[in-house]
């Protein structure tokens, strides 16, 4: 961490079309280590938000236990947020979700909050196909305990000391396809141009959007036996596909260049372009995005960028047929239909 | 691009832009630290040796270090640079004992210097420690040159003056005042190793119109009618005054105006206000003081009755500007008469040297201006050197003492027989700043305060005494803000590539954006590639060697970095180290192999 919160000045910086700049969408200082990949995740978040003129007091930040659930703490000061029990960021998502479906949640976790804890809560959220930004900030240890592996910690990847880790490690994006995810991502810390676009598309898509973001710990697992460093991340590091996210597509129509890049339209009308950057990688073909990553097991490289994609799946709220209108904005009247309603209710019970 | 140097001693030099700025090079963010830290002393005695004069200068410098402050671009103002000059020497004690002293011989070598002005009184100043025997010739009654004759005692006391001249007497300069010089080879015929001409520019220019001749009585030169009021053979001037220019000369002919009687003062300027000469702050000084300044005024001829000046006849001009503000187009819109009972012009001067005989191998251009070496200051005759607006025409106070440092290192050589242009290159000497974790040997956090004000005597009374300062100097709360707006530009990042992992940690945290990780490129492609585009092509865009991991390179837009450090505390491999840039700006003692005793 430094010494002290970074001084504020944007004078020099451009604005948004809610007039503010990049700068608004900090929060507070960070306490994490000094280069903590997880500090580049929330710069990239920072950027994101800033670039789709996102209302700070249109996002509720959710966050569990961890180095990485720390980090709702410093982005959009501004915003809703809560930093709940370990592992069950995911339930208090969904209730929040249940009763505002206006905005945009954003749920930060770490490969222990994610993987271990809190992983029946993972898996039934991505079930659910709740509505949210959810982000894994993973890094292979336990860093806020001293660096013992997770249960993302590679087999032979080392301690700090040398021990290897002999334990299966689970892959979130092999479980998020294979749980139903309709936006699976991986990213790297270390790689902005791949994040910012991913965090912007994951945040306009439809249903639960993960992007498993390899995030260095700098303390604890970034020595040379480690498979989660940046030294190590930036020799396999190998992007499958370019996402850019455009916003308003019905603007970019005209200059329909013919570069082969693929074209997702989004629910709000945003457009997604998916450049292949390797031969034949089809973000839309689960099979193919399951066995790549199965493939891609042992083999060294790691494949990032936006690995499948499907907007066609209804989420919670529709599946559900929850109300459209955020209960804090119904009528009394309607949250509480009266003693009547309740007798008719229970009758059906008896 | 290539990666930089940042061995090259003016790298790190440039990015502190107020000690660039400086002709003199004075260290302004290490003195600014000095007053922070209380030592108004050892503040004073750092400014001295770049500067030689820090209590004038810290009243009437011309401040080139304020423009190019980092502050400026970062928010609103600079740093009151030279107002902090001031509280230095406000605040410091005895230095009599601290700056350089009367060698105990002298070296038998004898320098002649024409003209008590600053520039010979700074090589007067380097010289005469090392043992040479400087004699300076002065016209006047009172040492000084300019800065006692056209720089009014409102602005710079007289105390000031003599107290920083007196220590360069008591070096053993022997300064003759009333010895106007009025032959060079009568001069050199005295026997001198080396002559210096430090003798100004001391002719105002005329205005040759209708109507100068019959209105003469009430029209003056403004440098003579300066000098003459500074030694008080005018006492009085007309109610209603015209100023004639817009340089600061205009404006210390307008304010002394003021206090000799006159209270209908204007200042006519030909031009609008961006072609103005003058200081801003001179310019807003002025018209603190109620004086009117008129724009797009062309004189075209005094208005004479009964043998006496009633007006000037002015013709109203207009101006077409294009884009970048040039005039293109010069119209005349019919003329104007406004009354006055006299008038000063201040519209410029010129070096005059009658006294240089033309057959001596001194080389005169066709302006009558002597061919003078820019860096050595050696005329094209052996052993003439010239300095201050006598080498270059009318500069200002602080060129006139970088003129005499260069010369006097240049006098040095002469009288050892080395080559003139064989001169001690400048250096930079790095050291750490890191004291601890994330704890610096300087105050690294950036303090939001505005440039604080001047607190001036009252209106009133200021007018009713010609020889009140005007300004009163910074009090203790200026002082203790002022200097945590210095963002110490001399504390450099430095950056080690190999340490670099490329974690982007210095990259998020820098307030405002001028780090980045890039592809290679060239100059113009890294520019842009910046969150905000370095822009500000003045300012140097730092490349590094390519980095271990990616084969990419660390790049830096120098131009509004905080120096806060925050680079080097987010940085988990210590690539990057915030290191106090010492600029080693060699004077004649160390040419000649001594150590400074100040």
């Amino acid at each position: 961490m430094t010494s002290m919160p970074k001084p504020f000045i944007d004078k020099h910086l451009p604005k948004n079309e809610l007039g503010l700049t990049v700068r608004n969408y900090e929060g507070v200082m960070s306490t994490l280590c000094a280069g903590c990949g997880h500090d580049s995740v929330t710069a990239a978040l920072v950027q994101a938000f800033w670039e789709l003129g996102l209302a700070p007091e249109s996002a509720a930040k959710v966050s569990g236990i961890g180095c990485s659930s720390k980090t709702t703490a410093y982005f959009m000061g501004q915003s809703h947020g809560i930093n709940c029990v370990h592992g069950r960021m995911p339930s208090v998502a969904t209730g929040a979700n249940a009763v505002n479906g206006d905005l945009h949640y954003i749920g930060i976790s770490g490969d222990g909050d994610s993987l271990s804890i809190g992983f029946g809560q993972f898996a039934h959220a991505i079930r659910r196909n709740l509505n949210m930004l959810y982000i894994i900030e993973n890094n292979g240890v336990y860093g806020l305990t001293k660096g013992q592996f997770s249960a993302s910690a590679d087999i032979g990847s080392t301690t700090k000391k040398g021990v290897p880790n002999e334990q299966t490690p689970i892959d979130p994006c092999i479980q998020a396809l294979t749980l139903g995810a309709g936006f699976v991502a991986r990213a790297f810390s270390g790689d902005k141009s791949q994040l910012v676009p991913l965090v912007k598309a994951a945040l306009k898509h439809k249903g639960f959007a993960m992007i498993d973001v390899i995030s260095p710990c700098v303390t604890f697992n970034d020595h040379a036996g480690s498979t989660k460093s940046y030294a190590h991340t930036y020799k396999y590091y190998h992007p499958l596909v370019h996402t850019d996210f455009v916003a308003h597509a019905e603007e970019i129509t005209g200059q329909y260049a013919e570069d082969g890049a693929m074209r997702v339209t989004l629910h709000d009308g945003g457009e997604l372009r998916l450049r292949k950057t390797d031969s034949d990688y089809d973000p839309r073909d689960k099979a193919q995005a399951i066995e790549t990553l199965m493939i891609n097991d042992g083999g060294g490289e790691i494949r990032t960028g936006l690995l499948y994609l499907n907007e066609d799946m209804p989420d919670m709220h529709a599946a559900n047929k929850l109300p459209q209108t955020p209960l804090n904005q119904l009528p009394y009247e309607a949250l509480n239909p009266g003693k009547a309603a309740l007798a008719s209710l229970q009758k059906r019970y008896r | 691009m290539k990666p930089t140097d940042t061995r090259d001693p003016d790298y790190y030099h440039k990015v502190v832009d107020c000690q660039w700025a400086c002709p003199a090079h004075t260290p302004v963010p290490e003195y600014i630290r000095l007053i922070a830290q209380g030592k108004f002393t050892e503040a004073y005695l750092v400014n001295r040796r770049s500067n030689v004069f820090p209590g004038i200068l810290g009243r009437v410098c011309d401040r080139p270090c304020e423009p190019a402050c980092r502050r400026g671009r970062v928010e609103e103002e600079p740093v009151a640079i030279c107002r902090l000059k001031r509280v230095a020497a406000d605040n410091r004690d005895e230095v009599s004992h601290l700056v350089p002293q009367k060698p105990a011989q002298t070296n038998g070598k004898k320098i002649a210097l024409v003209g008590a002005g600053p520039a010979s009184l700074t090589v007067a100043n380097d010289l005469a420690p090392l043992g040479y025997e400087c004699t300076v010739f002065e016209a006047h009654h009172r040492p000084g040159g300019l800065m006692i004759s056209n720089i009014p005692s409102f602005r710079l006391p007289e105390e000031v003056l003599d107290e920083e001249i007196g220590y360069i007497e008591k070096m053993g300069v022997e300064i003759k005042l009333n010895s106007r010089i009025e032959s060079l080879k009568g001069l050199m015929d005295e026997g001198y190793d080396a002559v210096f001409i430090g003798s100004g520019a001391p002719k105002g220019k005329d205005l040759k119109i209708e109507g100068r001749d019959e209105a003469d009585a009430n029209i003056h030169i403004g440098i003579d009618w300066l000098e003459s009021v500074a030694f008080e053979h005018v006492e009085k001037i007309g109610k209603r005054v015209l100023i004639i220019g817009v340089g600061n000369t205009a404006m210390d002919c307008c304010r002394t105006s003021l206090r000799l009687g006159a209270d209908d003062v204007k200042v006519m300027a030909r031009k609008p206000r961006q072609f103005f000469k003058a200081s801003p702050w001179e310019l807003e000084d002025a018209e603190d003081e109620n004086v009117e300044i008129i724009v797009n005024h062309s004189p075209k001829r005094f208005v004479v009755e009964d043998g006496k000046l009633t007006g000037m006849e002015f013709e109203l001009m207009e101006y077409e500007l294009d884009a970048d503000g040039e005039i293109t187009e010069t119209r005349k819109a019919g003329t104007k008469i406004i009354p006055c009972d006299d008038v000063i012009l201040a519209i410029g001067q010129e070096n005059a040297f009658p006294w240089i005989e033309r057959d001596l191998g001194i080389e005169f251009d066709k302006w009558g201006v002597p061919l003078v070496d820019e860096t050595t200051h050696a005329s094209t005759l052996p052993g003439v050197f010239f300095g201050g607006d006598s080498a270059f025409g009318p500069k200002n106070i602080i060129w006139a003492v970088e003129h005499g440092h260069q010369a006097a290192i240049s006098i040095h050589k002469h009288c050892e027989g080395e080559a003139l242009d064989e001169r001690l290159p400048r250096g930079v000497n790095l050291a750490s700043a890191k004291m601890g974790v994330n704890e610096w040997m300087y105050s690294n956090s950036y303090d939001g305060s505005h440039r604080r004000d001047m607190p001036l005597v009252e209106l009133q009374e200021r007018l009713s005494n010609r020889k009140m300062e005007v300004e009163l100097g910074f009090d203790a709360e200026r002082i203790a803000t002022e200097v945590q707006r210095c963002l110490n530009c001399d504390v450099q990042t430095v950056f080690e590539a190999p340490l670099c992992k490329e974690c982007d940690a210095c990259l998020d945290i820098c307030p405002v954006d001028c780090l980045a990780i890039v592809p290679d490129g060239e100059e113009d492609a890294l520019r842009a590639s910046l969150r905000v585009p370095a822009t500000n092509k003045e300012q140097a865009l730092y490349v590094s060697a390519p980095l271990k991991d990616t084969g990419r390179v660390m790049i830096k837009d120098e131009n509004l970095c905080l120096h806060c450090g925050l680079c080097a505390e987010r940085c988990p491999t210590a690539a990057w180290d915030m290191q106090d840039a010492d600029i080693f700006i060699p004077h004649v003692d160390n040419e000649a192999g001594k150590v400074a005793a100040e």
